[in-house]
C-alpha cells in the first residue's frame, strides 16, 4: 500500500517532451555525443566537417548501421550473434563473385540478401528447437564461416567490378545511397517494432519468454523468423560493404561482429534483452564512426579506437545495470 | 556432538534458541508480527501454517538471510545474538535443509558436503583422503551406507540428495537443522527413512524445526508444534495436547466474512466440461463441469496436480487423453494460443514469471494476447491500444501514473490487475486464475475477490485454484479438492467448512501418494 502512494505522489511528467526524454533517454544522450563531437573537432580541424569527410564517414559506416538493426532485434529478444561478421564477409564475397561471373546486377544484390537469410533461419531453427544458446551456436558459425570462406579464397581481391553494380556509389539528390539505407531502413524497421504485432512480439519474447507463450504467442517460430529478418539486414549491409570500394576482398573484416554488437549496446539495447531501438544503435554506429575519423584528424592512433568502444560499452552496461537496480 | 544429554523429560531443557518480540516489514507490510518462538536441544518442533503465514520468513531470519525489525530480540544458549549474514548463523551451528536443495550437480558428494570448509593439507591443497572418510562417516552416521561419495550429485535420487543436504549441514556441527518441507517430494519409502534420520539426530541432541504439511508426520515426529497465521502467533502447544482437528482449524480458523465480497450469481449453462482427462502421471482422469457465472474453486497442497491440471486445460501441456468439451463441442486444445483463441484465459501462478513483461508498459502489457485482434494489417492500432489500456485502468482500478508507466514499477497487486486486465481484454468464456492473490497485500486482495466476484456476475465461467483455504471457501460457489493428481472430494459452498476441506487436502489419499509431486 505504501509503495502505492507513493507512486501515485510522485511527480507527473509535465509534457511530451519530457516523456520523450523519458523514453529515449539513452539515444538521445548519443545524438547529443554526436553534435558535441562534430562542433568540437569541426572547431580544432575544419577539413573533418568537410563534405568529402562526411561523405567517407558515412558511406564507408552506413553497412555497420544496417548490420546493427539486424543485431539489436537478435539482443532485445534475447538472443546474440556473434557470427555476423563472418557472414557479412562471405555475402560480400559470393556478391561480388556474382558480379564479375557476368550475373545481371540484381541477381548479385538478391542472392545475398536470400543465402543471408537461410543461413541465420538455420542459426534461429537451432536456436529456438534444439534449444542450444545462441552464443554457442554463433561461435561455431562464426569458426566455420571465416574458415570456410579463407580455405576457399586464399584471401583473394575481387576486382573487375561492373560500375553499375556498385550501388553504395550511387547518389540520389546528392546524397550517397549508403545514407539513404541507414536511414530509410532505421525508420521502418523503428517504427514497425514499435508498431506491428510481430514487432511488438520481439520485445515480449526478449522481457520474458514464458509469460509471451503463455500469452500466446508462438515463442519458437517467432524466434526463427526473427533471426531470418536479422540476416535480411546482414545481406543488405554485405551489399553496402562489397561495394563501397572498386574491389573487394575476400575475407572476413577484422571485429566486424564486435562492431555491430557494440552498436546496438551502446545505442541502449539492453544486452538482457526486452528493451532497446534500432534508432539508438544506428546512432552510436554514426558515432564510432564520427570517433575514428576525429582521431585521425586529431593525429591519435587509430588504436585508440578501440579502447574507446570498450569504454563506451562498459559505461553503457554499467549505466543500464544501475537503471534496473534503481527501478527495482 | 559436545552437548549435554537432554531428552526431552520431566524438566524441559532451556532452549537452544529464543525468539522473542520478532517482527519482519518488507516495503511496509508486516508479514511477522511480534513472534515468540523457541526451540530445544534434542527436540523437534514442528511449525505449521498455511502458504503465506510467515513460516520461510520465521526460518529466513533464525538462518540469517533477513534481520527482524529493530525491537525483536534473538538469543542462542541465553545470549543475545544478531545475524548480519547466513554465514554468522551457520557459525553459531544453525543449519537450513531448503524445500529446492542447494546442490552443485556436477560436484561429487564429498565435494558438495565440504563445499567452502573442505579439510586442507599442510600446503594448503585440498585433503581428499580427509574429506571422503569424513563424508563416508557423515553419511553412515545418516544410515545411509549405500551412498558413494563420489558419486555425482546431479545422478542422484531426490531423496539421496536431501541426505547429502541433511550431511552437509551436519559437517558445519549443526546444533539447530532446520527442515522446510523435507517430504514435500519424496515417496513414501523414503519418507519413512528420512522420519528416522530425523529421530535419529534428536536422540543426539540436535535441536530440529521441522516444517510440513503433513499432519501424520507432525504426530509421529514432533514434540512441540507452533501454529502461525497471517504472521501472528497462534499459539505453541505439546504435540499430545492437539489433535489435527484442532491444528487444522488453528491454521485456517480466520473469519471469512467480510474479506471475501462474493455475490450470489445465477448459474447459467455449462461452460466448459472435462471428461475423465488425464495429462502423463500429473493430471489423473480428472471429471468436472463448469457453468456460466460460478466461481469453482480448487484446493489441494503443492503438488496435488491443482496447477497441472490448470497447465493442461490452458494447452501449455496438452492433455495425453480424455475429452475437453467448450459450450458443449468437443475441442482439441494443443497450445496456449489455441486455448486463447477458443476463449479460455489463463491467470498464471506466477505473475513475475507467466504473467508480464516486466520491462514493457502498461499497454504493451495489457495488449499482448490479442496483438493481432487489434490489429490493421500487421500494424497494431495505436488508438484502439491505448483506449484498452486505459479503460483497464479505470475498469479494473489499476493504480498507475498512466499507461505508459512500466509494470516492474507497480505493486504486486496491481501488477495482477494488470495480468487480469490482459486476459479480460480477450473477452473469455472460461477464466482460470491460479493463486489469484499470492503475494499481495491485505487490501489489494480484497480488490481482486471483488473483480473476480463482478466478472463471475457478468457471466463469466471461473476457475480459482488457491493455496489458502479461507480464499477458496470465500470464494467458491463449490469446491473441488485434488490429491495426488486426482479429484478427491467436492463440497458445495453451504457444506464447505475449514475443517472438512482441510481435512480432505492432508488427508485422502496421503498414504497412497504417487512419487509425483512436482
Amino acid at each position: 500500500m505504501s509503495m502505492e502512494t507513493a507512486t501515485a505522489r510522485r511527480v507527473i511528467f509535465p509534457s511530451t517532451l519530457a516523456r520523450t526524454i523519458a523514453a529515449y533517454g539513452q539515444e538521445l544522450i548519443i545524438l547529443f555525443a554526436i553534435i558535441a563531437l562534430f562542433v568540437v573537432v569541426g572547431t580544432v580541424a575544419p577539413r573533418f566537417i568537410s563534405q568529402t569527410n562526411l561523405t567517407s564517414i558515412f558511406v564507408g559506416n552506413a553497412y555497420i548501421a544496417v548490420a546493427a538493426i539486424g543485431m539489436s532485434m537478435i539482443i532485445i529478444s534475447g538472443h546474440i550473434d556473434v557470427s555476423v561478421g563472418s557472414l557479412i564477409g562471405v555475402l560480400a564475397t559470393i556478391s561480388g563473385t556474382l558480379a564479375v561471373a557476368g550475373y545481371p546486377v540484381w541477381v548479385a544484390w538478391t542472392v545475398p540478401i536470400l543465402v543471408g537469410m537461410l543461413a541465420t533461419s538455420f542459426i534461429g531453427a537451432l536456436v529456438a528447437y534444439v534449444r542450444i544458446p545462441s552464443i554457442v551456436v554463433t561461435l561455431g558459425m562464426l569458426s566455420i564461416l571465416k574458415g570456410g570462406l579463407i580455405s576457399v579464397t586464399s584471401g583473394a581481391w575481387i576486382t573487375n567490378l561492373p560500375t553499375n553494380y556498385l550501388i553504395a556509389q550511387f547518389r540520389l539528390f546528392g546524397v550517397p545511397s549508403p545514407v539513404w539505407f541507414m536511414v530509410i531502413l532505421t525508420v521502418l524497421a523503428g517504427i514497425w517494432m514499435r508498431n506491428s504485432a510481430f514487432g511488438r512480439s520481439i520485445y515480449a519474447i526478449g522481457g520474458n519468454p514464458e509469460a509471451a507463450r503463455v500469452a500466446g504467442i508462438r515463442v519458437e517460430r517467432s524466434t526463427v523468423v526473427i533471426f531470418a529478418i536479422h540476416g535480411f539486414f546482414a545481406g543488405i549491409a554485405a551489399i553496402l560493404f562489397a561495394t563501397q570500394l572498386q574491389v573487394i576482398q575476400s575475407t572476413v573484416p577484422a571485429n566486424l561482429e564486435l562492431t555491430v554488437i557494440t552498436a546496438s549496446v551502446v545505442g541502449g539495447v539492453s544486452i538482457l534483452g526486452g528493451t532497446g531501438t534500432v534508432i539508438g544503435s544506428t546512432l552510436a554506429a554514426i558515432l564510432f564512426a564520427a570517433i575514428g575519423s576525429s582521431l585521425i584528424f586529431l593525429n591519435v592512433s587509430a588504436y585508440w579506437l578501440r579502447a574507446v568502444q570498450g569504454l563506451l560499452i562498459l559505461a553503457t552496461v554499467l549505466a543500464d545495470m544501475a537503471r534496473r537496480h534503481r527501478i527495482k | 556432538m559436545n552437548q549435554t544429554d537432554t531428552r526431552p523429560g520431566a524438566a524441559p531443557a532451556p532452549p537452544f534458541v529464543q525468539l522473542s518480540g520478532v517482527s519482519k516489514t518488507f516495503t511496509g507490510v508486516r508479514v511477522l508480527k511480534d513472534v515468540e518462538f523457541d526451540v530445544r536441544p534434542g527436540e523437534v518442533h514442528a511449525l505449521l501454517g498455511e502458504n503465506g503465514a510467515g513460516k520461510s520468513t520465521l526460518i529466513k531470519i533464525l538462518s540469517g538471510f533477513h534481520q527482524p525489525d529493530a525491537g525483536g530480540e534473538i538469543k542462542v544458549n541465553g545470549k543475545a545474538v544478531s545475524f548480519a549474514s547466513p554465514r554468522d548463523a551457520r557459525d553459531v551451528g544453525i543449519a537450513t535443509v531448503y524445500q529446492e536443495l542447494l546442490l552443485f550437480p556436477d560436484l561429487t558428494v564429498a565435494e558438495n558436503i565440504f563445499i567452502g570448509h573442505a579439510p586442507r593439507t599442510g600446503v594448503g591443497a585440498l585433503d581428499w583422503t580427509a574429506m571422503r572418510k569424513r563424508a563416508r562417516a557423515l553419511l553412515d552416521d545418516l544410515d545411509s551406507p549405500e551412498l558413494d561419495v563420489d558419486a555425482r550429485v546431479g545422478g542422484l535420487s531426490v531423496a539421496n540428495r536431501q541426505r547429502v543436504e541433511i550431511a552437509k549441514a551436519l559437517s558445519h556441527d549443526a546444533r539447530l537443522l532446520i527442515m522446510d518441507e523435507p517430504t514435500a517430494s519424496l515417496a513414501d519409502a523414503d519418507v519413512r527413512r528420512l522420519l528416522d534420520v530425523v529421530r535419529r539426530l534428536k536422540a543426539r541432541g540436535v535441536a530440529i524445526i521441522y516444517i510440513s504439511h503433513r499432519m501424520p508426520e507432525v504426530f509421529a515426529l514432533a514434540d512441540r508444534v507452533t501454529v502461525l497465521r497471517d504472521g501472528a502467533l497462534i499459539g505453541t502447544r505439546d504435540i499430545a495436547d492437539v489433535d489435527d482437528a484442532a491444528l487444522v482449524s488453528m491454521m485456517v480458523g480466520r473469519s471469512i466474512d467480510q474479506l471475501f465480497p462474493k455475490v450470489t450469481v445465477p448459474i447459467g449453462k455449462p461452460v466448459l466440461e472435462l471428461r475423465n482427462v488425464s495429462y502423463r502421471d500429473e493430471v489423473h482422469n480428472v471429471s468436472l463441469v463448469l457453468r456460466a457465472g460460478e466461481i469453482l474453486g480448487i484446493a489441494g497442497l503443492v503438488g496435488s496436480g491443482r496447477t497441472e491440471l490448470a497447465l493442461t486445460i490452458f494447452g501449455i501441456t496438452p492433455a495425453t487423453s480424455g475429452e475437453i468439451l467448450l459450450n458443449g463441442e468437443p475441442v482439441t486444445i494443443r497450445s496456449p494460443q489455441q486455448a486463447r483463441d477458443i476463449g479460455i484465459a489463463y491467470v498464471p501462478e506466477d505473475r513475475g514469471l507467466q504473467g508480464l513483461i516486466r520491462p514493457q508498459t502498461i499497454r504493451e502489457n495489457v495488449s499482448l494476447a490479442l496483438l493481432s485482434r487489434i490489429s490493421k494489417g500487421s500494424i497494431v492500432d495505436r488508438g484502439a491500444e491505448a483506449a484498452l489500456a486505459r479503460d483497464a485502468i479505470t475498469r479494473f482500478g489499476i493504480r498507475a501514473r498512466g499507461i505508459e508507466q512500466k509494470v516492474r514499477q507497480l505493486s504486486g497487486g496491481n501488477q495482477q490487475k494488470v495480468v487480469l486486465a490482459k486476459w479480460i481484454a480477450t473477452r473469455p468464456k472460461v477464466l482460470i486464475m491460479d493463486e489469484p492473490t499470492r503475494g499481495i497485500d491485505v487490501g489489494a486482495k480484497a480488490e481482486i475477490h471483488a473483480l473476480m466476484s463482478r466478472l463471475a456476475g457478468e457471466g463469466l465461467a471461473v476457475i480459482m485454484i488457491s493455496s489458502e483455504l479461507p480464499e477458496v471457501l470465500g470464494m467458491s460457489d463449490r469446491i473441488l479438492v485434488m490429491n495426488g493428481g486426482r479429484m478427491v472430494s467436492t463440497f458445495d459452498r453451504s457444506e464447505a467448512t475449514p475443517d472438512v476441506v482441510g481435512a480432505a487436502m492432508t488427508h485422502a489419499g496421503g498414504s497412497d501418494r504417487q512419487g509425483s509431486a512436482a
